[in-house]
């Protein structure tokens, strides 16, 4: 087995890794990425639609471009080694932990560090976690597998699809099956209303004319081999309406219903994940309940922009360095997700400087707004224009904002919308 | 006449109405940027959108691998470059360097699903060059290096 040491050991090397190796690198702190895929760039190699780094570069970019900024930077850092083709397999944890990885060249790599960074994404619900009756032939299909076989290895998975789920990923997929010559017979949503950007449904459905069923759902998949075909039921206040039920002959269905946080690395080795995110409970320096092990992007919970995951990241690349120079800060706070509010992250808060906080609401509102309190006690309002599920709020509170807490008190804050 | 539209300049999608007598006479509300104005006015009289594909990437002969995954390889003690079986793109994602009229698509699309392209290439390298007269190219959206 070949042994390495490295100040820390980044695993991943999406979005999420590549900025924050990037900046804990230019420290002047060694780093080692594991990566799984023969090329860094995570997901984004897959995302050949635009819309990346509006709010990072003030420019509209596919994702290999967002992605090719970033590996960029790391590749003119002599201080990061990217290890391609490698799988995190195992973490045992100590004051110094040791990573190993696996490559079908190198065989297993033990690799040690004081500081790791979890940012291996995350992964698609798929037909098991849905539960579809019927029968299990060919042609079913997570959205972005599809999407990773078109625009990376250039495989058409079928002919006639029906996608189930309107999330971003579904939408986009409608009108890139379309642009590869196969008929998008329709999209069905279980839910009332979309799950994915309005502008989606316009330049991914409205263009083809590609019907969007809300308030339905698939109930069979049918088909012996390949698929033939799938039954679409109506939902009337929240029950099947069996009776109503009409079938779609197809060859292909995308799923798009969901992402999962992909912790199971991570759970093995004891880290404290929150059932709300599908993530860690992190510290306001996003530190795991493993002292030395970090989250950030993905796999600490799902964003609806890529520009969210490299500021997140590169704020997480602060906070390991601080725990390198031996300088991170104690005294956590906690933070807990009130009225209407899904979750909130980071799980703790630090009185002294400023927190950048990120929450899902639990309800769709016009002029909404979020109210912060400390221990029951008004602290801090903010207008919001609109807040869905689907779109993630953000806000920030300083050191200004927070009273001095002296040492043994316990001052909770709490973030509700209303 | 009029029109309702969702603004797809950015994801606000801001809802807008479109009332016009005839091609100078066109008002747009709902809009909360300048963008939505401008969107709606091209939406009614020549929509246009960003057009994202690939076009095929054809290996040199003698199995010629593309930079990134070379140079991983071998950066992990790998196999020369040339043995590695790491799978590669087999495509290089496109987009066209703004708006294209929706007119044009089909036609571009159709050429560049026979379109072929060879490493080394650079992001942002023109493909094709002042599409259908409009001004508008294609260009590469990532680098490919050559051995």
């Amino acid at each position: 087995m070949r042994e390495k040491h490295t100040d820390a050991v980044v695993i991943g090397g999406g979005s999420a890794g590549l900025a924050a190796a990037s900046r804990i690198a230019a420290e002047g702190f060694s780093v080692t990425v594991l990566e799984r895929e023969s090329q860094p760039g995570g997901i984004l190699n897959q995302c050949i639609h635009n819309g990346f780094g509006l709010q990072r570069f003030k420019e509209d970019l596919s994702g290999p471009e967002y992605a090719e900024r970033f590996i960029d930077l790391v590749e003119k850092q002599d201080n990061v080694e990217v290890l391609l083709e490698t799988t995190a397999l195992e973490v045992s944890p100590g004051p110094v932990h040791a990573v190993y990885g696996y490559s079908r060249h190198t065989g297993v790599t033990r690799i040690d560090a004081r500081a790791i960074v979890l940012a291996m994404g995350c992964r698609e619900r798929n037909r098991g976690n849905i539960g579809i009756p019927g029968t299990r032939p060919s042609g079913v299909f997570t959205a972005g597998l599809a999407q990773r076989l078109i625009n990376i290895d250039g495989f058409i998975p079928g002919r006639r699809a029906v996608i189930l789920g309107s999330g971003d990923i579904g939408l986009i997929m409608a009108r890139r099956c379309t642009w590869v010559g196969m008929e998008v017979l329709a999209v069905i949503e279980i839910q009332s209303y979309p799950s994915g950007l309005t502008r989606n449904i316009v330049q991914c459905l409205n263009d083809f004319g590609i019907p969007l069923y809300l308030s339905h759902t698939v109930s069979a998949i049918h088909g012996r081999d390949r698929v033939s075909g799938v039954t679409v039921t109506p939902m009337e206040e929240g029950k099947s309406a069996a009776a109503k039920s009409f079938d779609l002959e197809c060859d292909t269905i995308l799923l798009s219903v969901g992402l999962i946080p992909d912790n199971e690395l991570s759970r093995k080795f004891g880290v404290h994940l929150n059932p709300e995110t599908g993530g860690a409970f992190v510290d306001a320096g996003l530190m795991s309940s493993v002292p030395g092990v970090f989250a950030c992007g993905n796999v600490l919970h799902v964003h609806d922009l890529v520009d969210y995951v490299s500021e997140e990241s590169e704020r997480c690349a602060s906070y390991v360095i601080e725990y390198l120079r031996g300088e991170y800060p104690a005294r956590h706070q906690p933070v807990s997700a009130g009225a209407n509010v899904k979750y909130v992250i980071p799980n703790r808060y630090l009185p002294e400087m400023t927190n950048r906080f990120y929450l899902r609401s639990l309800i769709v509102k016009n002029k909404a707004e979020l109210i912060v309190t400390l221990d029951g006690e008004p602290l801090k309002r903010k207008k919001l224009a609109h807040v869905q599920p689907s779109e993630m709020v953000s806000f920030s509170l300083d050191a200004a904002d927070l009273p001095r807490i002296s040492e043994p008190e316990e001052k909770r804050l709490e973030v509700s919308i209303v | 006449m009029e029109r309702k539209l969702v603004c797809i300049s950015c994801p606000l999608g801001c809802r807008l109405t479109v009332t016009w007598q005839n091609e100078t006479d066109i008002t747009v509300s709902g809009n909360k940027c300048a963008k939505g104005e401008s969107y709606a006015r091209e939406e009614i009289l020549a929509p246009k959108r960003v057009v994202t594909a690939t076009v095929a990437v054809t290996a040199e002969a003698g199995g010629a691998e593309t930079g990134r995954a070379a140079a991983g390889a071998a950066a992990n003690g790998g196999p020369a470059a040339g043995q590695a079986a790491s799978p590669e793109p087999r495509r290089l994602p496109v987009k066209t360097s703004a708006p294209l009229l929706k007119e044009h698509i089909p036609a571009l699309l159709n050429e560049l699903y026979r379109m072929e392209t060879k490493p080394p290439l650079r992001c942002g390298d023109v493909l094709l060059k002042d599409i259908a007269g409009t001004g508008v190219d294609l260009v590469a959206t990532r680098s490919l290096k050559a051995k």
